[in-house]
């Protein structure tokens, strides 16, 4: 066979390994989405259908029902109202807590890595190790002292509870994005009369925007989908969504409304899934720019 | 005459370890002094003393008359520029310039004043809405220049300005940071590696090594009578040439013998009484004549081993007993690597210094 001359781009082979690799990247695929396939197509149906057992065929008709019994009429108990009131509660908890601990983990990662106070070793590693320990652990300390100070069950304390919980990983986050900022930037502008706040809201964080967003985003997950501390810490009043779910799906009044379940899972899974979607290219950028460098 | 500013005393240290030690300095009202020396010497560490950007373990600063050892670096009236530019990236360049004005709560009216004032200065007027990421490195770095000069301050200090520069751009920034120091008058501190920018830039240059001063002396009398053997070697490209000795008194008569060379020093401006022992005699590659034997000089024969022409000059690489020297000269040479010459030593251009390095 005559040898080719090499001249311009080089060929593209398609070989048997690449061929393999792309299956078996279909094939996990298709397997990570059937749990979701299966739950939206269930809560299409009507139970009469479910019944018949076919977990993977399509709903014959499309039946919306179950997903409005879903938001507003099923039952926890006694009360049949639906997750909404969930819905709610967890916004309430989740927003006032994603922008509390971010922006004081932006605070404590901008101070231990530009100002490097005394001990500021010291206080990271412990914070760090704060962050190792399960939270387990925390949950009966942290009732107490929540009791002591009048905070147990409630929103504020919820809250409270979540921030503390955050900070080790976003302050981690934030002071490995911080370290690779010039330190000279921070000279300049003392040189220029700005003092430590100014500094911080004028210069750092605009600089550190993806950061903001990708520790948002993982923050927003991670505390809407909390259950423990949801359960343990906010009241009656104020119970999370996840935890509202739960005690849909355990009641059981006659048969399981297996179309409700399914729809009210997905109607708690939607926002941190939405999120992603919406922003995965600020995530992706944010990762590579803060947690690997530094 | 008071002094712009003054540093009395100064040591600073990084707990046990000493970075600066003892040092005193004054520099007169629109001097433009450079601190000179290798990485690690110190001289950015004290350039930041100077600024309030970095704590003193002892000692005194004085700005223009006032003792500002514990002020903040706004209020010791000093503008700032730093080797990586610092520029705020997510501001435009107007508003990196105005920030500290900003910052001072200056009216409004002022601020641009002064903002397009310093932008017409140094030809950023154009590029004032911009964003630092879109200019070029040049270009940042007259925007670092342009946030030191708005706030109109009596010292300026650089903390190696060009070093990030490609070589083109950093000839035409020195250039325009002396037209700017002979037309503002400004005293200026200026921190450097380079010994071109020290030569052609500064009024007096300070050379430092480990934290001490060696020499603290015009440009022309640091290349011409080096104090000690660091400055002389650290000063001058190529480097000084260096001939191990001893220093002899024959008939009364100072005498430099090394391996077969003898050098009569009657010609030498010793500055230090001298007894006979071992020294160094340094000349510069410019200071030794091609045709020695024409110019009645004491000559160093030796092959050429090396040729480097740099166009409107050429530096040749020659062998003397086991050691390589170096020799300049302008204009073209025909010589080739392997020919004999006999270049011609002028003493009085020369350096000796002694056992320990001082010089005689």
């Amino acid at each position: 066979m005559a040898r080719l001359h090499p001249n311009g781009p080089r060929p593209t082979q398609i070989t048997a390994g690449r061929i393999g690799l792309y299956a078996f990247l279909f094939i996990a695929a298709l397997f990570f989405l059937l749990p979701l396939y299966t739950m939206v197509v269930t809560s299409l149906k009507t139970m009469s259908e479910i019944r018949l057992g076919q977990i993977f065929s399509l709903p014959q008709t499309l039946d919306f029902s179950a997903w409005a019994t879903a938001w507003s009429g099923a039952c926890m108990g006694t009360t049949c109202v639906g997750i909404r009131t969930g819905f709610w509660n967890s916004v309430a908890i989740t927003v006032p807590s994603v922008a509390l601990s971010v922006f004081v983990g932006a605070v404590n990662g901008y101070a231990l890595s530009l100002w490097r106070p005394r001990w500021a070793n010291v206080l990271f590693g412990l914070l760090m190790a704060g962050g190792l320990i399960p939270y387990q652990i925390f949950l009966y300390p942290m009732v107490r002292a929540m009791a002591n100070v009048s905070l147990y069950n409630s929103l504020a304390g919820i809250i409270l509870v979540h921030v503390i919980f955050g900070l080790p990983l976003v302050t981690l986050l934030f002071r490995n994005y911080f370290v690779s900022v010039p330190e000279e930037l921070c000279k300049a502008a003392r040189v220029d009369g700005a003092g430590f706040w100014r500094i911080f809201f004028e210069i750092m964080l605009p600089i550190a925007v993806p950061m903001v967003v990708v520790v948002s985003m993982l923050q927003f997950t991670g505390i809407w989908n909390d259950f423990l501390l949801g359960l343990v810490f906010a009241g009656r009043d104020n119970l999370p969504m996840t935890v509202q779910l739960n005690n849909i799906v355990n009641t059981t009044m006659g048969e399981r409304n297996y179309n409700v379940n399914m729809a009210a899972t997905i109607l708690t899974a939607i926002v941190p899934l939405a999120i992603y979607f919406l922003s995965g290219r600020w995530f992706v950028r944010g990762i590579a720019a803060g947690a690997v460098k530094g | 005459m008071q002094s712009a500013v003054s540093i009395k005393d100064l040591k600073i240290a990084y707990g046990d370890h000493p970075v600066i030690e003892k040092m005193s300095i004054d520099i007169a009202p629109r001097e433009f002094l450079v601190l000179l020396g290798p990485s690690g010497c110190g001289k950015s560490t004290l350039l930041n003393a100077i600024a309030g950007l970095q704590d003193i373990t002892a000692g005194e600063i004085w700005i223009s008359g006032k003792n500002v050892s514990w002020e903040e670096p706004k209020d010791r009236g000093i503008g700032m520029v730093f080797q990586s530019y610092a520029l705020y990236p997510r501001m435009s360049i107007r508003k990196n310039l105005s920030f500290g004005l900003r910052v001072a709560g200056l009216p409004k009216t002022e601020i641009e004043a002064r903002v397009a004032r310093t932008a017409a200065l140094l030809h950023l007027d154009k590029l004032l809405d911009r964003r630092p990421a879109e200019l070029s490195g040049g270009q940042r770095q007259r925007v670092a220049i342009g946030r030191a000069l708005v706030r109109e301050v009596d010292v300026f200090l650089f903390d190696e300005p060009l070093s990030n520069l490609d070589a083109k751009l950093r000839n035409e920034l020195r250039v325009e940071i002396k037209k700017l120091h002979q037309n503002l008058g400004n005293t200026m501190i200026y921190v450097t590696h380079d010994q071109v920018e020290a030569l052609t830039l500064a009024d007096r240059i300070a050379i430092m090594r480990d934290g001490v001063i060696q020499q603290l002396a015009s440009p022309a009398e640091i290349y011409h009578r080096p104090a000690n053997l660091f400055v002389a070697g650290f000063i001058g490209a190529p480097a000084m040439n260096f001939i191990e000795g001893r220093i002899e008194r024959g008939d009364g008569r100072p005498v430099f013998v090394s391996k077969g060379l003898a050098v009569d020093l009657s010609g030498y401006c010793f500055q230090v009484a001298t007894s006979d022992g071992p020294a160094t005699l340094g000349f510069r590659p410019d200071h030794l004549v091609l045709d020695g034997a024409a110019s009645g000089l004491p000559t160093i024969a030796g092959r050429i081993s090396v040729v480097e022409p740099m166009g409107s000059e050429a530096v040749l690489w020659f062998d003397w007993a086991g050691q390589s020297l170096s020799l300049r000269l302008m204009g073209d040479v025909s010589l080739k690597p392997g020919d004999a010459l006999a270049p011609g030593l002028d003493i009085r251009k020369a350096s000796l210094f002694d056992a320990d390095g001082s010089r005689l």
